[in-house]
């Protein structure tokens, strides 16, 4: 199976992976914004933020990771935390390989896979069907580049962006997790009351003395495997009709 | 300590992190326990980390409550991921200049 532009169809998802990705990518410039502000206290340069932010595509693990710079610690120690910071993408990327259609070439993987983040795995993982990667190159397209220069902006600018745009901006991203997760619910009862379990479980664990003092990296993971592992083990795929729409 | 060394460890455990599960699972994955862990799990993580970080991510937690709420419906009523993403941005926009 071969993924060209020359056909209508490939350069229509190519062009819808540009869309869905372009207002992730102004909720990436927000963030990114004040990771520059982050990375420049840790005594980066912009040049090297913006490179960091190219290659990690991580928000919580290059936070992580430029406070390992400040603090000038051992190379091991960036590597754990890097490690730990990011972990949640090793399950978005055992859930993805289950999208990809297995005739599709396998170079394609070692690109998808470059741009996992919370938001490109969502809106990857809500495509009907295998997964085109062409979808997901637009996507990064639009995304990664105003990750990265809204890094190097906030190293340069600082806290020139007014704060009411920037805490408008910050709820984009949240706003395309509630589009991802919410229309299945609608037609799952079982996917609207594990959501609201997820939302009261997450509600404590951020107040619960003792894993409140988790960073939201470990709490994101230590949620979802308890929570996932319920679900799988209640309501198992495959006897429930109902929860196989998508 | 070298910045670049620093910023090259990063990239590549984040890099290794999401290649090694998208390269060595190659086939449909067939214990039922397992899919329907991968499948349950885009959701519990999606649903964990936006709330309560949305209450939490705008200067006062009323207009992150309301983004919630107005994501939350539109969704609902079907609006794609761009107008859901515009709607929450706007309302707290427009909610904070009558909070703040």
């Amino acid at each position: 199976m071969r993924y060209s532009l020359k056909t209508k169809s490939n350069r229509d998802i190519f062009s819808s992976g540009m869309v869905d990705g372009f207002p992730i990518g102004l909720g990436y410039f927000a963030v990114a914004f004040s990771l520059g502000i982050a990375a420049k206290i840790a005594g980066l340069t912009p040049f090297q933020s913006t490179l960091a932010s190219l290659l990690c595509n991580a928000s919580a693990g290059e936070y992580a990771g430029f406070t390992v710079i400040a603090a000038s610690a051992a190379y091991i120690e960036i590597a754990i935390i890097t490690l730990i910071a990011n972990a949640r993408y090793l399950l978005m990327s055992c859930a993805l390989s289950q999208k990809i259609n297995p005739q599709m070439p396998f170079f394609h993987r070692f690109f998808i896979a470059f741009d996992i983040t919370d938001e490109l795995f969502a809106i990857n993982i809500s495509r009907e069907g295998f997964l085109n990667p062409l979808y997901t190159y637009g996507a990064m397209l639009t995304s990664i580049p105003l990750w990265a220069a809204g890094t190097a902006l906030g190293n340069i600018a600082g806290n020139m962006l007014p704060l009411r745009l920037v805490s408008a901006f910050s709820v984009a991203l949240y706003g395309m997790f509630l589009a991802v997760i919410v229309p299945p619910a609608r037609k799952s009862k079982v996917l609207t009351g594990l959501i609201l379990i997820c939302f009261a479980a997450s509600w404590a664990a951020t107040n619960i003395p003792y894993v409140s003092s988790l960073s939201d990296g470990t709490r994101t993971i230590i949620l979802t495997i308890v929570l996932a592992s319920a679900a799988a083990i209640l309501f198992p795929q495959g006897d429930n009709k109902e929860a196989n729409q998508q | 300590m070298n910045t670049y060394i620093y910023i090259f460890i990063m990239a590549a455990v984040s890099y290794a992190i999401r290649a090694l599960p998208m390269t060595l699972i190659q086939r449909p994955i067939t214990n039922k326990f397992v899919q329907s862990f991968l499948y349950y799990v885009p959701y519990v993580t999606l649903a964990v980390m936006t709330f309560p970080a949305i209450v939490n991510a705008t200067q006062s937690p009323i207009s992150g409550t309301v983004a919630l709420l107005a994501g939350i419906i539109a969704a609902w009523l079907g609006a794609d991921l761009f107008k859901v993403a515009v709607i929450c941005c706007s309302v707290v926009l427009i909610a904070e200049f009558f909070i703040i």
